[in-house]
């Protein structure tokens, strides 16, 4: 089997199950019990936290942990807008968002709150100037992704983060699900970013959490309100398991970060190499240092999207029509009609996204299958 | 920007006329403790100066404890660079490029120790100036509090270059001011009294009261966190835990309740100032604000000051608490003092502790009990240990996770 879907989800790592299978047996305790058996609960609870802490170089207390990325990046826009409704009502964001946030954003202009939503070029990324000029009086924050979960371009956050500094009282939002492991550190950990949302299940840790960062200092409401849990932010009994199996996921991922970066990339750039010779391949991500190291999307002109996915699963290789969140409706991707890309090629891209266990023996036989598929796919489309 | 050296200027050692020497040794020894985990480091106390080499060393990291040691006014971060004109004035030029922008008034600051040079201070302003002047558009000289100072140091082994001056903690060197207790109860406002008395130079070990089981395992560590986080200033501070059960169960059942609190804490001073005689202290420093809770009203402090003649100091006894959180805020210690753990304050605390407890009263309640023996079986019980800035007491259970994490 070749799986090069890890943008949708990848494969728990085994060591990180062992603790997850630890801790639900041996630290089942809940750590806001006074007792030792809670207290132990929490100094692991604790304990994860700061590991998490140091790995993104910031505070123990700026980190939360949440149900996942989509809860993050809820709670980081719903909070903000919540808190900060009495100074303005005025948001802006990009149109090549994840559902997560996008959806989030259009709940908010339900409730009155007035929504700009960004342009892209044709390489799917935020003009930092177009940024400046959507700036105004009432505006409360500012959600850009960092790496486009469709096509994989890098945002230009750090520029974004340089006309935010003459803007203090603006909260700077990044969706980096797709960000972290991937090398950009120095992007995500700008000073000026304020939330961060993560997801455990893009990077080997199981399902159902995941974890935003804050910045001290800044303010927002809980989404979940309950008993006093994560400093009174966000109740509920933290999901030890998860939760420690992520702190060791995310040691892990960031352990020789460079080394499995540069591995990805050889990958990308072999299956690019290969699949650009081609006349009837239209490729979406650059082969290049603006663009994630670990997504490729493209397509075969006239062949739906959903077809080559089914093509190559006859070859046990797993990709995806562009976000698993919305391959499933049919619709064509939101990031490539952000780039005004014709729908007629935007319903044939499909995404290949890799991880740090994927190797250079898979993309040779990606490219063989390729070749063969290419060839089948002539009885429809010349 | 790779910098080669930083160097420290004193604060008011300045002005300690014969005891200079004994502070920049102080000093020196302190900056050496505070930097230990830097091993390239090459430090020199001069009496005007204070000058580390780095030799590659991560500058901010050396700078982020530099700012945290007491006695030093500010220091900068400078450049080394070749005795060569032209290399000076290539650095002078990449160095402003990180301060530029359009209307920018500077000025060039040069002094030398080697006077041998063959530019001497004037033409080594003119040349510098005269670079940065056409290098950059819209930008200008201006003597008097000019928006960027550039300062060019000629010396023997080399020209070092430096902008900015970052601030220091200010204050004495630790340990120049004598040695002193202070007692440490896991609040918000001990700890700020703590550095407030290590920023005058007073070196300062904590004694903290402790009650199994009324209080718990985590009232002693958060204590004892407390501490570390106090260590930086130091390098390292003893913490000496005084059991107080017996005391306080004693106190509880002889006294009435209006005076437990009054009592108790005449026991604590009675206590701190045998520790501090024996180890040599000459004071007694506490977080008593004035009017803040009953036990700090200036009658109460006059009923439990009866116990002592020595000095017993209060930093922040005229501040407002939102000035004291400031502080705490500022030295990291007001998350860990907010954690909701029973210490020997709170819990035999009476519900009504009189505000206006009366001498003669609190004397005639202790004859109820045998003062010397409590005090003395008390002090047998005392725990010294060492704290480091980098000890870790709140995650007890550090090894065992480990392996899970």
């Amino acid at each position: 089997m070749i799986y090069f879907d890890n943008s949708a989800t990848t494969k728990m790592d085994p060591s990180v199950l062992q603790t997850y299978d630890a801790v639900c047996q041996n630290i089942w305790g809940n750590s806001s019990s006074l007792h030792s058996w809670g207290e132990k609960a929490f100094n692991l609870l604790e304990q994860s936290r700061k590991q998490i802490a140091d790995l993104m170089n910031c505070y123990p207390d700026e980190i939360y942990f949440t149900s996942g990325g989509t809860e993050s990046d809820n709670w980081a826009i719903k909070g903000t807008a919540m808190e900060k409704r009495p100074y303005g009502k005025h948001i802006i964001t990009s149109s090549v968002e994840h559902a997560a946030v996008m959806n989030s954003m259009k709940h908010l202009e339900k409730m009155g709150f007035d929504v700009t939503y960004l342009p892209v070029d044709d390489e799917g990324r935020v003009s930092p100037e177009d940024v400046r000029k959507a700036i105004r009086k009432d505006t409360i924050l500012v959600s850009v992704m960092a790496i486009n979960n469709e096509i994989g371009t890098i945002q230009p956050i750090e520029e974004i983060a340089e006309i935010l500094n003459d803007h203090p009282k603006i909260h700077f939002h990044v969706d980096s699900v797709q960000a972290i492991g991937k090398g950009v550190e120095k992007l995500i950990r700008n000073p000026r970013v304020d939330f961060l949302a993560f997801s455990g299940h893009k990077f080997h840790a199981p399902r159902g959490t995941g974890f935003m960062y804050k910045k001290r200092g800044r303010m927002i409401q809980p989404l979940v309100d309950g008993g006093g849990q994560e400093k009174n932010l966000r109740g509920g009994t933290e999901n030890l398991p998860a939760i420690a199996g992520m702190a060791k996921a995310l040691r892990l991922l960031m352990d020789d970060e460079d080394q499995k970066v540069a591995h990805q990339r050889a990958i990308k750039n072999r299956i690019y190499q290969h699949i650009s010779q081609f006349d009837k391949v239209h490729i979406f991500s650059k082969n290049d240092e603006t663009f994630a190291p670990h997504i490729l999307c493209f397509t075969i002109d006239g062949v739906r999207g959903e077809s080559i996915v089914h093509a190559f699963e006859k070859y046990d290789i797993y990709i995806s029509t562009t976000s698993a969140c919305s391959s499933k409706k049919g619709d064509i991707a939101g990031t490539l009609a952000a780039m005004k890309v014709p729908e007629k090629i935007a319903t044939s891209a499909v995404r290949i996204s890799l991880d740090e266990h994927n190797t250079l023996e898979e993309a040779d036989e990606f490219n063989r299958v390729f070749d063969k598929l290419y060839e089948e796919f002539k009885m429809i489309n010349s | 920007m790779q910098y080669s050296e930083i160097m420290v200027r004193y604060g008011e050692l300045s002005t300690k006329g014969k005891n200079r020497k004994n502070f920049i040794d102080r000093l020196g020894y302190n900056v050496r403790q505070a930097l230990h985990e830097f091993p390239n480091l090459k430090i020199a106390a001069h009496r005007d100066r204070m000058h580390i080499q780095l030799n590659g060393e991560d500058s901010e990291k050396v700078m982020a404890r530099l700012g945290q040691v007491f006695g030093i006014q500010n220091f900068s971060p400078s450049v080394k660079v070749e005795r060569d004109v032209k290399k000076v004035q290539a650095m002078a030029i990449e160095m402003m490029k990180e301060k530029y922008h359009p209307g920018l008034t500077f000025k060039i600051n040069t002094r030398r120790s080697d006077h041998k040079f063959k530019y001497d201070t004037n033409a080594m302003n003119d040349l510098l100036g005269g670079t940065i002047l056409q290098a950059f558009d819209d930008i200008h000289v201006k003597m008097k509090d000019p928006d960027v100072t550039l300062r060019c140091e000629v010396r023997p082994d080399g020209i070092f270059l430096s902008y900015g001056k970052i601030n220091g903690a200010g204050g004495l060197p630790v340990g120049t001011a004598g040695k002193a207790m202070l007692m440490l109860s896991g609040g918000i406002d001990s700890p700020v009294a703590g550095y407030l008395a290590m920023k005058r130079g007073v070196a300062i070990e904590m004694v903290h009261f402790f009650s199994p089981p009324y209080t718990s395992e985590q009232a002693l560590n958060k204590a004892k966190q407390l501490t570390a986080k106090l260590a930086p200033y130091v390098g390292t501070i003893k913490f000496i835990q005084v059991p107080f059960t017996e005391i306080q169960e004693k106190i509880k059942h002889e006294v009435p309740e209006g005076y437990l609190m009054t009592i108790q804490r005449r026991f604590m001073l009675r206590l701190a100032e045998k520790i501090a005689k024996k180890r040599k202290g000459l004071a007694i420093f506490n977080g008593e604000a004035l009017g803040q809770v009953a036990s700090q009203t200036l009658e109460s402090m006059a009923a439990i000051n009866d116990v002592t003649t020595m000095p017993v100091l209060r930093p922040v006894l005229s501040m407002d608490k939102n000035e004291i959180i400031e502080i705490a805020q500022k030295i990291d210690t007001f998350d860990l003092s907010i954690q909701p753990f029973e210490d020997c304050c709170t819990v035999f605390a009476p519900p009504a502790p009189k505000t206006k407890p009366r001498i003669d009263r609190a004397r005639q309640y202790e004859e109820r009990l045998d003062v010397d023996g409590l005090i003395q079986r008390a002090l047998d019980g005392i725990q010294i240990t060492e704290i480091n800035s980098s000890d870790e007491f709140m995650n007890a259970n550090q090894e065992s996770f480990a392996e899970l994490l």
